[in-house]
């Protein structure tokens, strides 16, 4: 078990930068995720932790040793690849036995660890199979055992669930979890899943274009997402964002589409700009037209049984920002028009411009 | 497609057994031949049916060659052949396989320059080399050895191709899985890429033996003394003259010993032969 810090870590291929100074501490034991979509430089980012990839600039450290320069066999990690890349003519037992042989362990040890973490992965029975023998959550399971038994400092994990169906997917992750409890290992788990990053990180880091656009919490993240992208990103539907300029002394918004929302505190410092107006569809609620803060043309409805999505346009002609409403029940809203409103403290205040949040004191 | 239309079975089965008699037919005469006298032989028309010299004219050429023609016993030819039978492919398939291994794992200066250096010499058959070839071979003194026999056929831009196709389709996730395990290159050759190419490596052999076993132009020029004669060369070394002055019983014999080691290599090895040209085992 160790911390692994990333200081101002750059790559680049050629003169091409694809990681732009990223910095994060990841304490001892943590689960983090690194989440953002796909071609943003995750998994660029993970394997310059394995030393699968050379470090441009910046500092990786593990358990304190800046590691820049150690091949990955020194680096005391273990990593689960996203085509799991078992060893296809060596059985289940000789996939997680290999890197313990390499080491050198003594026989009885490896056997003992074999079994251990065949029985805490309910392999036991596999062992003697080859991979091409087991169905994708078993070859799964095995990558995972092959990285538990080197007991390493770390563990990193590139998005290995993606290649699983929808319910195993969600076994597994109760499963990593359960492990993660009991080997308290530091692991550094990507995706590019957001569900997969709420429900599992203890922190995670939003990545944009080689950027970390956001760390913290889940539900920090959530709350107060730190960029429009990031309120774009997480979240499902996305977080609606409504263009419009703040007035009356930075006390009223007054969206393009012609509503006008009071704000919870004014901002006089902001007074006439173009601001952005970010509030989660699961935070709209309906209500009569004369309380209104939003009412937008009813686009389609998906009822998905215990909500309702209401998907719409603001403004007369349908050319204002889209707005996703998820409301409880079943509703009835198909006369075209629907009066939502929400509470100022769901509200949230982009820079139109830059795209970074704006804090309402 | 599965049909079921008698007419089109009927007809498919007459063109397949026509093609089967077409092409076993010379061989079938080849094996008569071979168990015949010469005076039955050269009777019109010449038997079809097996005659009872079958021992008499196998242990002659096993050991003493013919009377007329070449003496070499074909005993010691079926060895020279073996030789050059196993140890160009054997050759073959290990310098190919580490050259593709270097070409596919490792980056080097000039590796692309290398890759297509080793490709060109695709289109440079032994035939086409064969003149500085032999001129080479015989400045350095290995005219009738095997080392000169074999050793400019090992050399192969087809199998080294053939390997560098087959590691390119080894995902990188096993080579940086094994390099996490710990595993440094050779260790990742041993360990994973050579148990990975064993059905790779049969097909190859199975190719490599046969054309080992028939090449004629080869060691005709490299071979002059009759212990250095391999199968091929010592049936054309029977032929001597006009049709009658030859032992031809004494010939198919020699056609027909020639021909079992090249079938029954691919009989043996055709479970493996077929999953090496078929399918990838990743
Ligand atoms: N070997 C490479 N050479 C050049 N560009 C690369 C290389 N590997 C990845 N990239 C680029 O780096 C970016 C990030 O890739 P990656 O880390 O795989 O993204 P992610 O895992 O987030 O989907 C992508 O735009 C990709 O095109
Ligand atoms: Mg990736």
């Amino acid at each position: 078990m160790a911390k692994v810090e990333l200081r101002n870590v750059y790559k680049s291929y050629g003169t091409t930068e694809i990681i732009h100074g990223v910095s994060m501490d990841i304490a001892d034991g943590e689960f983090v995720v690194m989440v953002g979509p796909s071609g943003c430089g995750k998994s660029t980012l993970l394997r310059m932790i394995a030393g699968l990839e050379e470090i441009s600039g910046g500092d990786i450290a593990i358990d304190g040793r800046v590691v820049n320069n150690l091949e990955p066999k020194d680096r005391d990690i273990a990593m689960v690849f996203q085509q799991y890349a078992l060893y296809p003519h060596m059985s289940v037992h000789d996939n997680m036995a290999y890197g313990l042989k390499i080491r050198g362990l003594p026989k009885a040890e490896i056997e003992t660890r074999v079994q251990r973490a065949a029985e805490i992965l309910e392999l036991s029975k596999l062992l003697g199979r080859r991979p091409r023998e087991l169905s994708g959550g078993q070859r799964q399971r095995v990558a995972m055992g092959r990285a538990i038994v080197r007991e390493p400092k770390v563990f990193l994990f590139d998005e290995p669930l993606s290649n699983l169906d929808a319910k195993l997917r969600v076994q597994m992750r109760a499963e990593l979890q359960a492990l993660h409890k009991r080997l308290g290992t530091t692991t550094v788990f990507v995706t590019h899943d957001q569900v997969e990053a709420m429900t599992l990180a203890q922190r995670m880091m939003v990545m944009n274009a080689g950027h970390a656009e956001q760390i913290g919490a889940p539900l920090e993240v959530y709350g107060r997402p730190a960029s429009t992208f990031v309120a774009g990103f997480i979240g499902s539907p996305p977080m609606n964002l409504i263009p419009g300029t703040l007035a009356e002394g930075g006390a009223v918004l007054l969206a393009d589409a012609g509503a006008r929302v009071g704000l919870p505190a004014a901002l006089p410092k902001f007074d006439g700009r173009k601001l952005l107006l970010g509030v989660r569809p699961e935070h709209l609620e309906p209500c009569d037209e004369a309380a209104a803060l939003l009412v937008p043309d009813v686009d389609f409805i998906e009822l998905l049984g215990s909500d309702v999505l209401v998907y719409g346009h603001l403004g007369a002609d349908r050319k204002g920002a889209r707005v996703a409403a998820r409301l409880h029940g079943s509703m009835a809203a198909s006369d075209g028009h629907l009066a939502l409103r929400f509470t100022p403290k769901h509200m949230h205040l982009f820079d139109a411009e830059t795209g970074k949040r704006i804090e309402i004191e | 497609m599965v049909e079921h239309r008698p007419l089109l079975k009927f007809v498919s089965h007459a063109v397949l057994i026509l093609g089967a008699i077409i092409v076993a037919f010379p061989l079938y005469v080849t094996f008569v031949a071979s168990t015949l006298s010469l005076e039955e032989i050269l009777t019109v028309p010449m038997p079809l049916l097996p005659g009872n010299r079958f021992f008499e004219n196998y242990a002659q050429v096993l050991t003493a060659g013919t009377t007329t023609g070449s003496h070499a016993a074909v005993g010691s030819m079926l060895f020279n052949s073996m030789v050059m039978a196993l140890v160009v492919p054997l050759g073959k398939i290990s310098i190919s396989i580490i050259s593709a291994f270097a070409i596919v794992y490792f980056r080097f200066p000039m590796r692309n320059f290398f890759f297509w250096m080793i490709f060109v010499t695709l289109m440079l058959p032994v035939e086409v080399r064969i003149i500085p070839t032999f001129k080479v071979i015989a400045d350095l003194g290995l005219l009738n050895t095997y080392a000169g026999l074999t050793l400019p056929l090992i050399a192969s831009a087809t199998a080294t191709f053939l390997f560098r196709q087959f590691f390119m389709t080894i995902p990188d996730e096993l080579a940086e899985a094994a390099r996490m395990d710990g595993a440094g290159p050779m260790r990742f050759f041993f360990d994973v890429v050579l148990p990975l190419s064993k059905t790779t490596m049969a097909a190859l052999f199975v190719i490599q033996f046969i054309y080992g076993w028939n090449q004629y132009l080869w060691p005709l020029l490299v071979t002059s003394e009759e212990s250095m004669y391999t199968t091929v060369i010592g049936i054309k070394r029977m032929i001597v003259g006009s049709d009658a002055a030859n032992e031809w019983n004494l010939v198919m014999a020699t056609a027909v010993l020639a021909m079992l080691p090249p079938a029954l290599v691919v009989v043996l090895m055709q479970r493996w032969f077929v999953k090496g040209l078929v399918d990838t085992e990743k």
